[in-house]
């Protein structure tokens, strides 16, 4: 099997600071995960009303993968970037909300706008949207980051020519305890895409 | 050359029984296990599919007195475990999970951690019963995962990382996932109709089912089918709502054909989502005859099980095995006149049928879509 | 019917998450899907939800929903007549 894909880009955003590329672009050290991620959209001009609709795990996922693209030459209508991404808490921090909406019978208002982002994939699909992104996509749920996992299915994407692009990313969010690793993976790039330089983004 | 990958045996638990071969039995009889319930879960009386406790706890205890499991786990270890048994477990062997909310209903009660919601403990649990060498895999896609858990063991065998899989899907009917349904307007107060022109939604159900995928040839009988090509390609349109032109359900079929080298126009079957809202149904007529499948007798299942999220993409493709197995179709319950703008053939009456390849098509809440094409080895 | 009015752009602007609107911008008989405010079939779900937990209205056909809620004006005429709170 031909291994010689590259890491083209790659995003980290935790602790209120976001990394492109391993560069410091954005921090802000007290605040809680809504207002820095909101200062962060505006810093970043995302420029993307429907990004305050979107629940915590979306807004984190949606921005790590915005600064990305920005870097790419993407058209309006139709791009083919495979999305894989995985994390350990699923959309738990939406469901603990959602549940407390339909706790309460005396108070019993279940919302439509906090159910649809009770399944982690959802984040995905905003990304898919804002960007066009008529291709693969999948959402997988795991202990801790799997680097072998995420390296071998995006080799596979690749390989079977499903797509010449991958945005692979770790995308996890549970009250206020957060990490985002997305990395693009194409035929041309920086860094080798191998395990070993995957868990190194990761644990840096 | 990309390795071939075989179902060579499947199992599902549902309210029309603990095997496939039973669940088959019923389905062609026409039985249902969609009822009408009172109970808490909702104000007012709700249809849906649901599995008695007793039955349950019953058939586990035939094969675990452990206490420590939910009805879902139970469930999982039901669907999986006849086939366990009579293969080993190697240390290439992967152990594939699909669920879209798991115990989510753990959230309801206070005394309960954030661990017990964790879909990572329901697949870890699962998997220590029965000993599994490797880190469970959980896919979590919405109502594709089911069927996307078979692509995706298809995919990880050919990579070389694993060399047979155990695939394994669920979803239990919970008051979170109701009162969600219901807050989108989405949910049938009567049985729901697939297709028809007096659809008005979904009726939920819970289930599991059991796969087992090797690339090993020896384990090949002519019961057995290849999965010869997938696709689960997103919408890019809606959080919520189907593309109106398909164009995710269109392209992921578009790239199981690619893949399988087969023509449209060998389908003899499709097991398609149908899961009775304006949106979903239309959409997948629209797909199908783009491309040119209106003619291919096609059912939903939903009218036998009801929607069954995670579960649904699995159970559906375990049903549609059986039906190739025995070249008959099975009728689209809950079908009486067309409902969709675009003609599609809704199997109508039981009949014998040579299935050699069918395809299973699932969509879901994200925009997106998965399209599985299996080939008989009769 | 000036009150309730002014009570709906606010209540709308929170509670559908507009935060780049402020409610000055909103006009009384602006559409409030498709061109003007552009909100979409998940706003309309909650605007039922706000429907009943604010005001005791309870919608016995969803599809009423796409007349009552054209603009704030048809809003806030529909809930003067229907509200039980």
């Amino acid at each position: 099997m031909e291994q010689n894909y590259k890491i083209a880009q790659h995003c980290v955003i935790e602790n209120n600071k976001v990394f492109l590329n391993g560069v410091e672009e954005f921090s802000s050290a007290d605040e809680q995960f809504p207002d820095f991620i909101k200062a962060a959209y505006k810093i970043f001009k995302s420029n993307y009303p429907k990004f305050f609709k979107m629940d915590n795990l979306s807004k984190l996922s949606f921005l790590a993968v915005d600064l990305i693209l920005k870097e790419l030459d993407l058209n309006e209508e139709d791009n083919d970037i495979a999305v894989v991404f995985a994390n350990k808490s699923a959309s738990l921090d939406t469901d603990v909300k959602y549940q407390s909406s339909i706790a309460n019978k005396g108070e019993y208002f279940p919302s439509p706008a906090v159910f649809v982002y009770t399944l982690p994939n959802i984040c995905v699909g905003e990304i898919s949207i804002k960007h066009h992104l008529k291709s693969e996509n999948a959402f997988f749920v795991f202990d801790a980051f799997n680097a072998e996992f995420m390296y071998n299915y995006a080799v596979n994407l690749l390989e079977s020519k499903k797509t010449d692009k991958v945005l692979c990313g770790w995308v996890e969010f549970f009250e206020e305890n957060y990490k985002a690793v997305v990395y693009l993976v194409q035929n041309n790039g920086t860094l080798e895409h191998n395990i070993k330089t995957i868990n190194t983004i990761y644990n840096k | 050359m990309q390795k071939e990958v075989y179902i060579t045996q499947t199992n599902c638990i549902t309210p029309l029984g603990l095997d496939s071969f039973s669940n088959y039995n019923a389905v062609l009889e026409g039985q249902s296990g969609i009822q009408l319930h009172k109970s808490n879960l909702m104000q007012e009386p709700f249809y849906a599919s649901i599995i008695s406790n007793e039955v349950i706890d019953v058939a586990f205890s035939k094969i675990s007195e452990s206490k420590e499991f939910t009805k879902l786990e139970k469930m999982f270890i039901l669907a999986l475990e006849p086939m366990v048994s009579k293969e080993d477990i190697t240390s290439k062997t992967a152990f594939i999970l699909s669920t879209t909310k798991g115990n989510i209903e753990a959230l309801a009660n206070t005394d309960n951690t954030i661990e017990d919601a964790q879909l990572g403990t329901l697949a870890k649990k699962v998997s220590a019963f029965f000993g599994f060498k490797t880190q469970p895999i959980i896919v979590s896609n919405a109502c594709v995962s089911g069927v996307l858990a078979i692509a995706i063991a298809k995919r990880m065998i050919q990579t070389g990382l694993y060399d047979d899989a155990y695939v394994v899907a669920g979803d239990a009917i919970s008051e979170f996932v109701l009162s969600g349904f219901n807050s989108f307007q989405a949910m049938s107060s009567e049985p729901c109709k697939p297709y028809d022109k007096e659809r008005t939604g979904v009726t939920l159900g819970e289930a599991t089912a059991a796969v087992y995928i090797t690339s090993n040839q020896n384990k090949v009988n002519k019961e057995s089918f290849k999965v010869i090509g997938d696709g689960a390609v997103n919408d890019a349109n809606h959080i919520s709502g189907p593309s109106r032109t398909g164009e995710g359900l269109f392209r992921s079929i578009n790239s199981a054909l690619k893949e399988a080298n087969l023509e449209a126009n060998k389908i003899d079957y499709i097991s398609a989502h149908g899961t009775a809202t304006m949106y979903n149904d239309e959409m997948e007529a629209i797909a199908f005859n783009r491309h040119g499948l209106q003619n291919v007798p096609v059912n939903s299942l939903k009218g036998y099980y009801g929607h069954t999220l995670g579960a649904s993409g699995l159970l559906e493709t375990v049903l549609s095995i059986e039906s190739a197995n025995n070249n008959k179709l099975i009728v689209s319950k809950g079908y009486t006149n067309c409902g969709v703008t675009q003609p599609i053939n809704i199997i109508s009456e039981t009949k014998q049928h040579e299935i050699k390849y069918f395809l299973k098509t699932a969509s879901g809440f994200g925009g997106c879509n998965t399209a599985v094409l299996f080939e008989k080895m009769n | 019917m000036e009150a309730l009015k002014a009570e709906l752009k606010g209540k709308i602007v929170e509670v559908l998450n507009l935060e780049d609107i402020s409610v000055d911008e909103i006009n009384d008989n602006d559409p409030l899907f498709g061109d003007g405010l552009g909100l979409d079939s998940i706003d309309a779900l909650e605007l039922i939800v706000l429907l009943d937990k604010d005001y005791g209205i309870k919608l016995t056909d969803p599809k009423e929903g796409k007349t009552i809620f054209e603009s704030i004006e048809t809003m806030a005429a529909y809930i003067t007549a229907n509200r039980t709170k």
